[in-house]
């Protein structure tokens, strides 16, 4: 129930798990390409439309070497762009400029923008539900260690991942539970669901006892150990060299134009 | 907040604010750390991923609302803890659910943890509370600080998108739009911390006395110590960045023109100038296809210049993407099928 219930937290996290040549490289090289990415996506001005295109490659490469479901990335992506779409959707009603005329209809600046944000919301997001996806969470954690964030928001970090799973669990049971027993809407007011919440923060506060104690038991010091050692090769300083020159050539020259303009030339 | 709507030297300015803050909420609690604090903390965090999994229907609306968590986190752990707490929330938010993305990750951590943190919870909440206050206190202190906190989120995300400048909404349509919504928000959202904070008072008190009272008060450390370090770290942040902001000429250029009434800063020959333009000037030729015209007459109300294109331009830029999608999509058909053949 939890796989397809929360998220689907539980089939990213079996997603990560996977070993594939993309699941392989080192967390900082998958880390370090995907904000790269995410960074010069978003350089693009304002109405920009087919720069962006060359960069569906990246994606692309991920979901096929990662071995990743489209379907369910791309239903992820869907759901989570409510709000870009909405702040989004404004620029085609207050920027009615025309642009240009395609095929006969007229295009105004609006309608162009708001592609250009569709886009970037597009690229963005599936490049981080790659990166997780490729990626275990404790890898990142580990990465985001070796890049200078500091010990103890990491080490929490961790904790909170594995324990999302857990408490979430615990959680969707009483929710289950009080709606067995509520008739339409009476009964799921704020008054039982701060009792609840209450009781589950009680609850919660105990476990996190319990697991200090066992955790001293087990000679915790204040900082965790990654159990697998992640080294840096050469694969992973050539997959990144190879991602950073790819996006320097589709961020500077026009891709797209220099195809356009020769297949047009062709005929 | 989410991706699509920042420009990078927005988006790196309050990524460099938020790191900063994180750094010293981290260097401060290290100081008087019991080890105790970090299971606690992750597992707190996880605790409103759970509690959100629990709807409630909102009186006289019929639609559902969830707790949001910043508050009574700060309530429960102190500031410090708390704000760590609610990046790493937001962290996973962002990994996961994709919740705007991995570049506004730093936008929504300062909407989000800076102000019912280090706003609302010294300036509001702690003032009013103490250990023997009243369950009305409390209440009325959590729902003054929930609306203060979620307005200046709200009111922040707003700034944020309008200096990226890639939405058109003017400042005044947007707040009007933003800021009620996020009253109502604040308002069932004070009222629930409320009742979860004094629910714990009446049960095991001890909880709320031995984490929020142990804590030093934020108000008596050098404040101002720490919103200088974070100011100078976002002017240098934005000043690396906006070299490659000044190819694209919304955003800062937008700022820029606002604080210097034209569009460059007055003096800016630096050694990176020459650089800069060749850039530029290849920026420029591929930006005819991305249909965005020359720049120049008509340019006095510091909108970004209106996109002209020709039709034989547009011909040949609508060959050229369907052309660059459909190998993008055959790169990846291909490697799908030979891996399939191979296993």
């Amino acid at each position: 129930m939890f796989d397809y219930g929360y998220f689907n937290l539980g089939y990213l996290d079996t997603l990560s798990y996977k070993d594939t040549f993309v699941h392989r490289l080192d967390p900082r090289a998958k880390l370090g390409a995907t904000l790269l990415f995410i960074v010069t996506v978003v350089s693009f001005p304002k109405y920009e439309i087919t720069g962006l295109l060359p960069f569906f490659l990246f994606p692309t490469l991920l979901f096929s070497l990662g071995e990743i479901p489209v379907k369910f990335i791309m239903k992820k992506v869907f759901l989570v762009s409510a709000f870009a779409l909405f702040i989004g959707i404004f620029n085609p009603m207050i920027d009615r400029k025309i642009a240009f005329t395609l095929l006969g209809v007229p295009v105004s600046g609006g309608w162009i923008s708001f592609l250009s944000i569709m886009l970037k919301l597009i690229l963005t997001i599936t490049s981080a539900l790659l990166l997780i996806a490729t990626t275990s969470f404790p890898g990142i954690c580990h990465a985001l260690q070796k890049m200078g964030i500091p010990d103890i928001f990491t080490s929490q970090l961790l904790f909170l991942y594995r324990y999302i799973f857990v408490l979430v669990e615990e959680a969707m049971k009483v929710a289950r539970a009080r709606d067995m027993r509520s008739f339409g809407n009476k009964g799921k007011g704020m008054k039982a669901f701060i009792s609840l919440t209450g009781t589950l923060f009680l609850r919660t506060i105990e476990r996190a006892e319990r697991i200090y104690q066992a955790m001293l038991s087990r000679g915790f010091t204040g900082k965790l150990h990654a159990s697998r050692p992640y080294c840096f090769s050469g694969v992973d300083a050539g997959f990144l060299a190879a991602t950073i020159t790819a996006l320097y050539l589709f961020r500077v020259h026009d891709v797209v134009g220099a195809v356009g303009r020769f297949s047009v030339g062709l005929f | 907040m989410s991706d699509a709507l920042l420009s990078p030297v927005v988006g790196g300015a309050f990524w460099s604010g938020s790191l900063g803050i994180i750094a010293y909420c981290a260097r401060k609690l290290k100081k008087d750390l019991d080890e105790k604090m970090v299971p606690l903390m992750g597992v707190l965090g996880a605790f409103i991923f759970a509690a959100q999994m629990i709807n409630f229907t909102i009186p006289g609306t019929g639609s559902s609302g969830h707790l949001g968590g910043g508050m009574i986190l700060a309530v429960i752990l102190g500031p410090y803890a708390a704000f760590l707490v609610m990046a790493s929330v937001l962290t996973v938010q962002a990994f996961f659910f994709a919740d705007g993305g991995l570049l506004a990750l730093g936008c929504n951590i300062w909407n989000l943890g800076v102000y019912p943190c280090f706003v609302a919870y010294p300036l509001i909440y702690r003032p009013l509370v103490n250990a023997e206050s009243s369950s009305k206190r409390i209440t009325i202190a959590a729902v003054a600080s929930g609306v203060v906190g979620l307005q200046l989120g709200a009111f922040s995300v707003v700034i944020e998108t309008l200096l990226s400048g890639r939405s058109e909404l003017p400042l005044q349509t947007f707040a009007i739009m933003m800021q009620p919504i996020h009253l109502g928000i604040g308002l069932v959202e004070g009222f629930v911390t409320a009742g979860v904070i004094n629910f714990i008072k009446a049960a095991r008190p001890e909880i709320l006395e031995s984490t929020s009272s142990a804590r030093p008060l934020p108000v008596n450390i050098s404040t101002g110590k720490v919103l200088a370090s974070i100011l100078v770290m976002t002017l240098l942040t934005s000043g690396g960045l906006s070299w490659f902001a000044s190819t694209n000429p919304d955003g800062l250029e937008w700022s820029i023109e606002k604080t210097f009434g034209r569009r460059e800063l007055p003096a800016r020959e630096s050694r990176i100038a020459p650089a800069l333009k060749s850039i530029q000037g290849k920026t420029a030729f591929m930006s005819e296809y991305g249909f965005r015209g020359p720049e120049g007459a008509g340019e006095s109300k510091g909108k970004p210049a209106w996109p002209v294109t020709d039709a034989g331009r547009s011909a040949s830029g609508v060959v050229g993407s369907a052309l660059v999608l459909a190998a993008v999509l055959v790169v990846g058909i291909a490697i799908r099928a030979l891996r399939r053949k191979s296993t």
